[in-house]
Parts: structure tokens; C-alpha cells; sequence
């Protein structure tokens, strides 16, 4: 089958990690791969997005399948239940409000910019040399770290996941997958 | 005579469409967003996408 454009999108997220070691405020970008798919799945009901062109899930098979970084083992059945799928779900998003609270304290003045990217939510990596003090409003800066942490800390669980179980293991439970496919299941309006 | 065709588990199936990418008759898609389905007219029960669903939810199932 003849490849098209969004086939190359794994390029993408590697660009996106590589950009952000440079220049944190790249980080911003990836609010594309969180607003589209749910645009797509709120106004289009389906799952395009995840289907064709996610990036993460395309580098996953692209390692994993194609560059047999997998074990290829079915995914433990607890991954793939509901209760985890929405439990994850629901420590993603309180993870993502911690991270906007976090931003909200930056700019009330309440806090000053951390510059660093937080592993897991639990470990400080500093990033200090990928931002200019002064370069935009702090508060900027700060959801650039937040989103940049999150963005980074998926991938790994996704990568440790496709080395241990399936390519694709992440797709089982990921946040946005599990959201957009909920957004899927709302009653139509027509 | 029976034949197997593949059959996704609707309630574990999470529509990422890995099926939909390795099938190699186009018989299994994304339906509406929320789960896999399969186009019995055009499956032919080769089990690719079975054994490639991250959630390991298509079984392949004899019909008759």
C-alpha cells in the first residue's frame, strides 16, 4: 500500500522531544496531538487520529514491530481492563489539573518558575539550559516544562510497556485513546 | 463447511486500529470510533489481526 503523508508522523514525535531539549517553549506543540483527536472525535465520532495518525503509536510499531524491539507477549489483562483504562485516565487528568494549578501559580506570582522536567511525577530532572529567564511570561514557561514532563514520562511508560508486552500495549490505556473513545460513545446529536 | 472469522471484544477492544493497519483484505475496521468490526463477507480468518491486537481482544471464532 502506498504510503501518505501522516504515515511519517513518527517523525514527529521524535522532532517533538529534540525540539523541547533545545527550546522548552516547543513543548506548547504538543497541545496539537491533545486538541486534535479530540476535536476528531467530538465533532466527527471516530477515532482517525488514533487510527492513522498518531505518532507515538506509529514509533511504537515502528520499534517494536518493525525493529523487533518488542517481546510481542500479550498485554497482562488488568492493562486492558476498564478499571485500569479509567483509572489512568483519571490520575492523567489530575495529573494534567495539578500541572495547570501549578501554571495558575506561576502567573498569580504565588511560586516562581521551576526549571525543571519531572520524571514520573516524582523525579527532577533540571532543564535549565532549554529556557532564557525573561524570554515570555513565566507562566508560559512553567506549562512548558509541565506538558513537556508529561509528554515525556507517556513515552516512557509506552516504551516500557512495547519492550515488555506488545508494540502497541500503550494504546490499551492511553489517556487520550480512552478519551476520545468516550467522546466517540456520546449520543448524537443528529 | 465451518469457517473462523475474526470476532473483536467490544467491551475490552479501545479502537486503536492496529487491526484496521495489518489486515490484508480490509475486513476489519473502526467502527464509529469505539470498537473494532469485522466485515465477515471479506474476512478470511488468517488471524493477523488477531495476533497483532495490543489488547488481544479479536478472537477468531468458527462460524458456520
Amino acid at each position: 500500500m502506498k504510503k501518505k503523508w501522516y504515515d511519517y508522523l513518527w517523525i514527529w514525535s521524535i522532532l517533538y522531544f529534540i525540539l523541547g531539549f533545545f527550546n522548552i517553549l516547543f513543548a506548547w506543540l504538543g497541545m496539537i496531538d491533545f486538541l486534535v483527536p479530540l476535536f476528531m472525535a467530538l465533532f466527527f465520532r471516530n477515532k482517525w487520529f488514533c487510527n492513522h495518525m498518531c505518532g507515538r503509536g506509529q514509533l511504537f510499531r515502528l520499534l517494536g514491530k518493525d525493529l523487533k524491539c518488542s517481546r510481542s507477549k500479550p498485554t497482562p489483562k488488568w492493562m486492558t481492563s476498564r478499571y485500569f483504562r479509567y483509572g489512568f485516565l483519571v490520575f492523567f487528568l489530575c495529573m494534567f489539573g495539578n500541572m495547570l494549578f501549578q501554571t495558575w501559580l506561576v502567573a498569580s506570582g504565588a511560586q516562581s518558575l521551576r526549571e525543571v522536567i519531572k520524571l514520573f511525577w516524582t523525579f527532577r530532572l533540571p532543564w535549565n539550559w532549554a529556557y532564557t529567564a525573561g524570554t515570555t511570561a513565566d507562566w508560559i514557561a512553567q506549562y512548558s516544562f509541565g506538558f513537556y514532563s508529561l509528554m515525556l514520562t507517556s513515552t516512557i511508560i509506552g516504551l516500557i510497556v512495547m519492550v515488555l508486552y506488545m508494540p502497541r500495549s500503550w494504546c490499551t490505556f492511553c489517556p487520550m485513546g480512552t478519551m476520545t473513545q468516550l467522546a466517540c460513545r456520546l449520543p448524537d446529536k443528529k | 463447511m465451518a469457517k473462523r472469522k475474526a470476532v473483536a471484544d467490544k467491551a475490552i477492544c479501545v479502537a486503536c486500529g492496529e487491526c484496521e493497519h495489518v489486515c490484508p483484505r480490509n475486513a476489519i475496521h473502526v467502527w464509529k470510533g469505539i470498537h473494532a468490526k469485522t466485515d465477515f463477507s471479506l474476512c478470511v480468518g488468517c488471524g493477523i489481526c488477531a495476533r497483532n491486537c495490543p489488547a488481544g481482544c479479536i478472537v477468531m471464532e468458527d462460524m458456520e
